[in-house]
């Protein structure tokens, strides 16, 4: 009896996070070539009203699990509620993003399961005697590992960007199934007390799907205002590499690298970065690369599709402007 | 306070990845450091005991070459280690490896785990959070601030877009993350030192398992290598032709924008 595909739908403050809704859309792919249903959990508090939105993307099968003692992640209250419901449903494979959150829960949950893990994988297919087959990225991108299990449930975390999100469609139904948390004093060891998150009008790094990123021939913190006004007129992020982190011109959360975020976005322009091995360990699986450097013998050219060799101060503003001109 | 921190030995960051005739990761000719992240987990533990007195035990897993990054650590001043090695251990899944640590660890007493919140060869970052599960205690993961005061620990732990304070009682697994500290570089005298502190090497025998107690649950099919990405076009030019025909080429080859 097929239990289907299971997708564990991440949401900030009742928004689905973007990733959630990739999983959705490749989900309801395979569901449709295995016959399997597909079925999205979401947990939180206040998150009822996201079932419409989970249906159109693609779900057979809502499971909904609302209290007010999950309204924030934690570790130990999301493994419990999680681990009780898919024992109960026993589905073939369950899906989560690799997030910050995907990245703390699938392990724990895997364990508590008894089973394995696929780890931020780049690559997901039907396997005619495996069910899934999984790709991921090791040595940070410089080789992959493909993986297979035969034990239920297979879990796997997906990175970020690895699929689209199709077109959701509003005619579609689905049975709605509430459950309830339970969690028990084990599951509070953690409390987490409060979150910060940044104020930004631009993507998170790692599910932008364009990034300007700025290394060492930036020059100096005050010139990265230029990259940050090309990334605003088309919607990207603004990475750095190891280099403008480590002159303390940027963040260490906007580090692009092997110590770094690893991003796979659609377009990655590189202003000023030279192209160490390590920093293209965490881009070079984007889409499209731009690459814009004064020295026409930087690695970065090795991998560009698109290189410019010359003065970013003069060549970026005129970008900026070309690229309002283009999307306005 | 009894510390222990789980280091993994990894490939320097500067190393080209090839497979061995056998379709395996070649690792003859690489230069070996103890991974990045684990380093800070390391430190760490250091300023704990240096903080509240106690020892650090480092713990690790793989071949017998494995035992120079546990000096290395000996010598920026853990006091103690056990290496697992075991020929068993290379078809081993991330599952096994914590049931193995954790059996490893079963007569250490503990109050902090500190791990690398990921290791930068498998890049699974799973191993330290399945041991706080076997382990029957919490963990908080990509942690960049750490106050212990009795038997709780104050940490702030990296997010999408943030940070999250959280508050967890000991013992506790925490990984560890950029951010936290500066690692410091062995001293020659702790270079002399680590020389004389203890190292057991343990088997998987010398812990209970048999091979099929350690089954992986996840199998690796094969590796592979990407195929290297090859560069394109040059744009050449004035700056403002560059720009513009970088936006043609964006719009009607790539039709990103």
């Amino acid at each position: 009896m097929a239990k289907g595909i299971w997708i564990i739908v991440e949401q900030r403050n009742a928004q689905i996070r973007k990733v959630s809704l990739e999983l959705l859309s490749q989900g309801r792919k395979i569901a449709d070539e295995t016959g399997e249903p597909l079925v999205a959990v979401i947990i939180g508090h206040g998150i009822e009203g996201l079932a419409t939105e989970v249906t159109a993307y693609g779900a057979d099968k809502v499971i909904i699990i609302d209290d007010d003692k999950l309204s924030e992640y934690t570790t130990g209250s999301y493994t419990s509620v999680l681990n009780k419901v898919i024992r109960e449903g026993e589905p073939q494979a369950v899906l989560l993003g690799n997030t910050a959150l995907g990245k703390d829960l699938a392990p724990r949950l895997a364990h508590r399961l008894g089973v394995g893990l696929a780890s931020d994988c780049t690559g997901m297919e039907i396997d005619a005697t495996s069910f899934l087959s999984f790709i991921r990225p090791i040595y940070s991108g410089k080789a992959f590992a493909h993986l297979t299990s035969n034990v239920r449930p297979i879990l796997a975390t997906i990175r970020p960007n690895t699929f689209p999100v199709a077109e959701p469609d509003a005619s579609r139904k689905a049975e709605i199934v509430k459950e309830t948390a339970t969690i028990d004093s084990n599951d509070l060891r953690a409390i987490l007390k409060e979150v910060a998150i940044a104020a930004s009008e631009r993507p998170e790094l790692t599910e932008a799907s364009i990034i300007v990123s700025g290394g060492r021939g930036m020059k100096g913190q005050e010139n990265f205002a230029l990259l940050e006004q090309l990334a605003d007129v088309i919607g990207g992020a603004v990475g750095s590499s190891r280099a403008a982190v480590d002159a303390g011109w940027r963040e260490l959360k906007f580090q692009v690298g092997q110590t770094g975020k690893t991003v796979a976005p659609t377009l990655y322009i590189a202003c000023g970065i030279s192209g160490a091995i390590q920093h293209l360990a965490g881009m070079g699986s984007a889409k499209f690369i731009v690459a814009i450097n004064k020295d026409p013998e930087a690695n970065i050219f090795t991998v560009a599709d698109y290189g410019i060799v010359g003065d970013l101060f003069e060549i970026v503003p005129l970008l900026t402007e070309e690229f309002k001109k283009l999307v306005g | 306070m009894n510390i222990v921190v789980y280091m993994k030995q990894t490939f320097n960051t500067e190393a080209k990845i090839v497979l061995d005739s056998n379709g395996k990761i070649e690792a003859k000719g690489v230069n070996l450091i103890i991974n990045p992240y684990d380093e800070y987990a390391i430190e760490e533990g250091i300023r704990l005991k240096e903080k509240f007195g106690g020892e650090v035990t480092v713990v690790s897993l793989g071949e017998s070459n494995v035992q120079a990054a546990m000096r290395t650590a000996m010598a920026m001043g853990a006091d103690k280690g056990i290496l697992i090695s075991d020929p068993a251990l290379e078809n081993t899944d991330e599952w096994a490896r914590a049931e193995i640590l954790a059996k490893a660890l079963s007569t250490i007493p503990f109050d902090i785990i500190l791990a690398g919140r990921i290791a930068i060869d498998d890049c699974a970052g799973q191993i330290a959070i399945r041991l706080a599960e076997v382990l029957n205690v919490p963990s908080v993961g990509s942690v960049v601030k750490l106050e212990v005061s009795g038997t709780q620990a104050t940490v702030t732990r990296e997010i999408d877009g943030g940070t999250a304070l959280v508050e967890v009682s000991l013992p506790a697994v925490i990984t560890t993350t950029k951010g936290l500290n500066d690692p410091r570089y062995p001293s020659v005298a702790g270079i002399m030192k680590s020389k004389k502190k203890k190292l057991d090497v343990v088997t998987l025998a010398d812990l209970g398992f048999s091979a099929a107690d350690i089954a992986p649950k996840m199998n690796v099919q094969k590796h592979s290598i990407p195929s290297a990405r090859k560069a394109g076009q040059k744009i050449t030019g004035e700056a403002a032709y560059v720009a513009q025909e970088l936006g043609r080429l964006l719009r009607e080859e790539a039709k990103i924008l």
